[in-house]
């Protein structure tokens, strides 16, 4: 009988998931701990399809076959869609907790427990919400819908009693499982506290939504474990949960923001100009021409890419420069704040793919030391994350977040499109510095003719 | 409270414990295969939407588990996948890509 063994499997499984992570911790041993992850869910499917309980393959063969059909372009989708991919498969994972949820229900009922039905009501609530939480996340990354907050008045208010009345649904559920009727209203309005509950927050906070979304589709799993009463599915949704908590946590500290103030903020409106401070400032602005004869006499840069670099596609374009300097042996470094992009490590990956060696990607603890070394800082569609006023100007939205001590740079290079503010709505002093030379344009236009300047030079 | 229950609830406090120290130790560099693979790891509710499926008990029951499989499948095959592609674009400075 091949039963017995079927638990056997899926111990072996979640054993694999904790390597998986494991491994995941040093770049050596990662694609490994890809591999581990590979084999324990196979391991998990193959026990599940051993089950008794199973009479017919039919539809599971059409999911697997439809499922794999859908799954493979999304993983060739290009890596500046990363955050918008991932935004996504969060909601297919968060749907299919929630679709178990609703079927166990139905089957269930009247005869389930109270606990069970509890756990059941967490996972169809997370599951829902995260499911329609993670397609909004999805349009505003894709900018299908807008990435600015959207607020009305008495916002929050709304937010809390929809998802009280959610809860007290869920509990009345918990208690009396045979009320049938509620069961549709209940999952009804985890599915609206899912949109509502983005609809305030600008794509700036995506990073932090995404970890925490990530996390709820891990709790979400993690419950259908206990509906189950199969461990295998509560370890792997609490490594999943405690995953993306850290995620978000982490996310948090690199703003100086709370969970309440990201979730419930709606940061980054557009700040309405202050009456008064109208006074004339000036910016000096520079052509490729000029920025690529000081980068040529440069002995260190460093590079502070940001959202604009991955929205201009400058990354393969960034690479040639890397290359030119390097060869010309001016060192060059890259400073990644947390929050740079729209999830967490986006930077990372855009310049591994365009070939930039990991080793040169510097963590803002690490970088900060050697900006007063750096002859310069060349900040290629990065904002916020570069305003001194976080550090000294209490009453700045940003007050208080660390940031890139870029402003201690020799000479600071800002390649942007035009004087506009960033995400968080406030003009950023940085380019008003007078070590602060502005090149206007398209990141990747500019980019690029700083190459083929330095190119150029080099032949003479 | 049942044995059961409480075996699982043991279960799964100490499973949140070991992936918070866990993922401490994971280099912010690889955040975001990171997440994409605790996303494929998700996907393990693969493990009820198959039981709901097979199992054929109500009609109902069978199409919300053939939905949830193919849901789930699509994270795990996308998932694995993208991380894995993700992970062979970092190397070491002087090192080709393996």
């Amino acid at each position: 009988m091949i039963e017995p063994v079927i638990p056997l499997l899926y111990l072996a499984a979640a054993a694999s998931f904790v390597l998986a992570l494991k491994w995941l911790s040093s770049v050596t041993t990662a694609r490994r701990g890809v591999v581990i992850g590979v084999l324990g869910m196979a391991l998990a499917v193959c026990g599940t399809l051993l089950k008794p309980e199973i009479v017919s393959y039919r539809w599971i063969a059409v999911a697997f076959v439809l499922g794999s059909v859908i799954g493979v372009p999304m993983a060739m989708m290009p890596m500046t869609a990363v955050p918008q991919r991932t935004a996504l498969s969060h909601a297919f994972g968060a749907l299919a907790a929630a679709l178990v949820g609703t079927a166990e229900y139905y089957l269930q009922t009247p005869h389930i427990d109270r606990f069970t039905m509890s756990a059941l009501a967490l996972e169809v609530l997370l599951g829902f919400l995260t499911f329609t939480a993670s397609l909004m996340a999805f349009g505003k990354l894709q900018e299908i819908l807008p990435t600015r907050p959207i607020t009305y008045r008495n916002q929050n208010v709304v937010n809390v009693a929809l998802l009280g009345v959610a809860v007290a649904a869920g509990v009345y559920l918990a208690v009396r499982p045979e009320t049938a009727w509620l069961f549709p209203i209940f999952a009804a309005l985890a599915l609206v506290f899912g949109v509502l509950l983005i609809i305030p927050i600008g794509g700036a906070d995506m990073p932090t939504v995404i970890s925490l979304l990530n996390s709820y589709a891990g709790l979400s799993a993690a419950a259908m474990g206990f509906v189950l009463n199969n461990k295998l599915l509560i370890i792997a949704g609490a490594l999943d949960g405690s995953s993306g908590l850290i995620l978000s946590v982490i996310m948090c500290r690199a703003m100086n923001r709370s969970f309440t103030n990201v979730l419930f903020g709606a940061f980054g409106q557009v700040q309405p100009a202050v009456a008064g401070g109208a006074e004339e400032k000036t910016v000096r602005s520079a052509s490729a021409e000029d920025a690529a004869d000081i980068l040529r006499a440069a002995n260190l840069v460093i590079v502070v890419p940001g959202y604009g670099m991955a929205v201009a596609q400058a990354q393969h374009k960034v690479r040639e420069l890397y290359d030119i300097l390097t060869k010309a042996r001016v060192e060059v470094k890259f400073a990644i704040h947390p929050v740079a992009g729209r999830m967490p490590g986006h930077m990372n990956v855009l310049l591994a793919e365009a070939d930039i060696p990991y080793d040169k990607l510097m963590e803002m603890e690490m970088v900060n030391s050697e900006f007063p070394q750096a002859d310069v800082a060349l900040v290629i569609g990065a904002n916020d994350v570069t305003n001194p006023a976080a550090r000294h100007d209490r009453d700045s939205p940003i007050y208080g977040m660390p940031i890139l001590d870029v402003d201690k740079a020799r000479t600071i290079m800002v390649i942007k499109r035009s004087m506009n503010p960033g995400f968080a709505g406030i003009e950023n002093e940085l380019y008003y510095m007078d070590r602060t030379l502005m090149v206007f344009g398209d990141a990747k236009a500019v980019v690029g003719s700083i190459v083929k300047e330095l190119a150029g030079g080099a032949m003479h | 409270m049942s044995q059961d229950l409480e075996l699982s609830l043991y279960v799964f406090v100490l499973a949140t414990f070991l992936g918070f120290e866990l993922i401490r130790r994971v280099s912010p560099l690889l955040h975001t295969p990171l997440m994409s693979l605790t996303n494929a790891i998700s996907a393990i509710a693969v493990v009820g939407s198959i039981l709901v499926a097979g199992e054929q008990k109500s009609v109902l029951s069978t199409v919300l588990g053939t939905l949830a499989v193919t849901c789930s499948m699509i994270n795990i095959v996308g998932g694995y996948l993208i991380t894995y592609r993700m992970l062979r674009m970092f190397r070491k400075s002087g090192k080709e890509r393996s």
